[in-house]
């Protein structure tokens, strides 16, 4: 596998063990406020300096990671799985239900932007993480389900496939053994920008002010809090903002990596 | 030409279809906020006439939908007086309601502001075509080069930088330090740009990748083999192959993230204040609880993507004929 992959294993791995200890890590209570100590630029006493409460800016980004990946894993695991089942029997299927799934179904979930659906129901319903992440699989799964179906019309195709069918294979067999494992690559390269997407996602909507609520320290939260004073300190906007970045470019490192060690086809040339 | 005008034909029925259920969902919406929209507007102290009034004015004392249900006396027939039914005779005629903060028209408000996020997010997907396209294509054919590796990193900047970092740092480099243009808002038409790149960047991110791996994806199929065993040049190898057929998904994608460019300007237009659609929905639409306005807004965004989407179907089908025959 290519190094960038493993540096983002590490890097990934780093930050979901900063969530989990995160306890034992931070070196401050994320909520303290110090109304004397607003703005400090980072130091021994304060690693990444504090923002304009007077709270310790890295604590406040080794818990962020907890609410970043919880929220991100939630909804890529389900929308994951969800969105593969019905991407494959449309794209397999084809007909009436094809036209049902992919014209009607993917259609009217589309016709939401993730991150529109995601306001408006914060909007009507109120912020809070549940329904963030509910939000976040409802207009997810889309996405898989469409790569999905694009591969296996791209796929089903193919002479193989042609040559399965004329032994005789049932439409089960040849969509379990040889479409699926042909249409998975894209499906991780999917996974990895959704795990980046989601990240990304809970940030703008916290950003917004619509996401996870203060005082709870949602990296977009932060950012919202610290753009004012961008000029006159921009640390604590920074770090936040390189900890979001750092997430995302890990995902991404871990899916480009995997999507050249899984193609065989790229591998070799 | 019959069976053109057929599929045309169902084409637009599935896109009707499409748009009845978006309307139906976002009328939904206002049905599950919590608590009753009167006294949320008009606050705890309003006078129980003020509060009729408001919920004369604004249908909320008729029945949501057709049939209603409670508990004790089952389902119910409302007739044509209800909601549901009325919403859509004004749709029929552009009325989205009025705002129930302002009292306003909700379409006069929003007309007002689209235009201005359409141009935004016009002006985006142009500063990412034209970064996306050459810079895929060239790091594509040269994998693994110096220049597929700047791309790269290029490309993973501009997706892992999130808009309101990459904003920001915009505004502080080219606004405050060397003052060539206005922090935020939208007085000369320069002022479109910094806009334009923090919303575009993003997208020319994930358009130079997938132009980068459809280019390699193609150049390992067997046509290519075959093209270049007949002795085609490299360059029609792969300006005429392979981007014809790597340009698919590109497409597709490009369809796709029209609807994200317009949900995503919300953020830029909040960091640039730039008055458009997105500010209009999260100040005086979410930020002032005026329901009607935030359910006009999200149904105009969402009917502006539906056709946008149709568009790109009917483009794919015209690019991929594997498609088309199907």
């Amino acid at each position: 596998m290519s190094r960038l992959a493993y540096i983002g294993f590490i890097i990934a791995g780093l930050f979901i063990l900063a969530a989990i200890f995160a306890p034992l890590i931070a070196t401050h209570d994320v909520t303290a406020q110090d109304l004397a100590m607003r703005y400090i630029p980072p130091s021994v006493e304060h690693w990444f300096g504090t923002d304009g409460l007077g709270r310790d800016v890295f604590s406040r980004v080794i818990y962020g990671a907890r609410i970043s990946l919880e929220v991100g894993i939630t909804v890529v695991i389900v929308s994951s799985i969800f969105g593969t089942i019905i991407g494959a029997i449309a794209g397999f299927y084809g007909g009436f239900v094809d036209k049902f799934l992919s014209g009607y179904v993917f259609n009217v979930f589309l016709a939401f932007p993730g991150l529109l659906l995601a306001i408006a129901l914060v909007a009507f319903l109120g912020a809070g993480q549940g329904k963030l992440i509910a939000a976040l699989c409802v207009i997810g799964w889309v996405g898989y389900a469409r790569v999905m179906r694009g591969q296996v019309l791209k796929v089903r195709e193919y002479d193989y496939v042609l040559a399965a069918r004329a032994l005789g294979a049932s439409n089960l067999r040849i969509l379990f053994t040889h479409i699926l494992p042909n249409a998975v690559q894209p499906l991780i390269v999917q996974a990895s920008l959704g795990m980046a997407g989601a990240v990304l996602s809970e940030a703008s909507l916290s950003f917004l002010g619509l996401g996870i609520p203060p005082p709870a320290p949602s990296w977009g939260t932060m950012i919202e809090e610290a753009r004012q004073f961008f000029s006159s300190s921009p640390h604590v906007l920074l770090f936040p903002g390189i900890a979001i970045a750092m997430t995302v470019l890990a995902f991404n490192f871990i899916g480009d990596g995997l999507r050249e060690y899984l193609d065989p086809k790229q591998r070799t040339r | 030409m019959k069976y053109k005008l057929l599929n045309f034909a169902r084409q637009l029925a599935l896109m009707l279809l499409v748009i009845w259920t978006v309307v139906s969902l976002v009328t939904l919406l206002i049905e599950v906020v919590p608590g009753d929209p009167a006294t949320v507007i008009l606050g705890e102290t309003a006078t129980q006439e003020q509060i009729e009034n408001f919920r004369a004015k604004h249908a909320l004392d008729r029945p949501a939908f057709f049939v209603s249900y409670t508990g004790e006396e089952g389902f119910t027939w409302n007739g044509m007086e209800n909601r549901y039914a009325e919403y859509w005779t004004g749709l029929l005629q552009g009325d989205l309601g009025r705002s129930f903060q302002t009292d306003r028209p909700v379409a006069d408000m929003i007309f007002e502001r689209y235009p201005s996020t359409i141009k935004l997010a016009i002006a985006a997907m142009l500063v990412a075509i034209g970064i996306a396209l050459p810079l895929g294509v060239l790091a594509g054919s040269r994998k693994n080069s110096l220049v597929d590796n700047a791309a790269s990193f290029f490309a993973l900047m501009g997706i892992s930088l999130p808009t309101f970092v990459i904003g920001p740092f915009l505004v502080y480099i080219f606004a405050v330090k060397l003052d060539w243009f206005s922090p935020t808002g939208s007085l000369y038409p320069e002022d479109i740009i910094l806009p334009a790149v923090t919303l575009g960047a993003a997208l020319s991110a994930i358009l130079t990748r997938m132009v980068r791996s459809s280019v390699i994806e193609e150049l390992g199929e067997d046509y290519v083999r075959t093209a270049r065993a007949k002795g085609v040049s490299e360059r029609k190898v792969l300006y005429k192959h392979v981007l014809k057929n790597g340009l698919i998904p590109v497409v597709t994608i490009l369809g796709l993230q029209l609807g994200v460019l317009l949900a995503g300007a919300i953020i830029t237009e909040k960091i640039f204040n730039w008055q458009g659609l997105g500010l209009l929905l999260l100040e005086d639409g979410i930020g002032k609880r005026d329901y009607r306005l935030v359910q006009g807004c999200v149904l105009v965004i969402s009917v502006t993507f539906i056709l946008a989407n149709s568009l790109t179907d009917f483009v794919y089908r015209k690019l991929d004929p594997r498609i088309r025959l199907n």
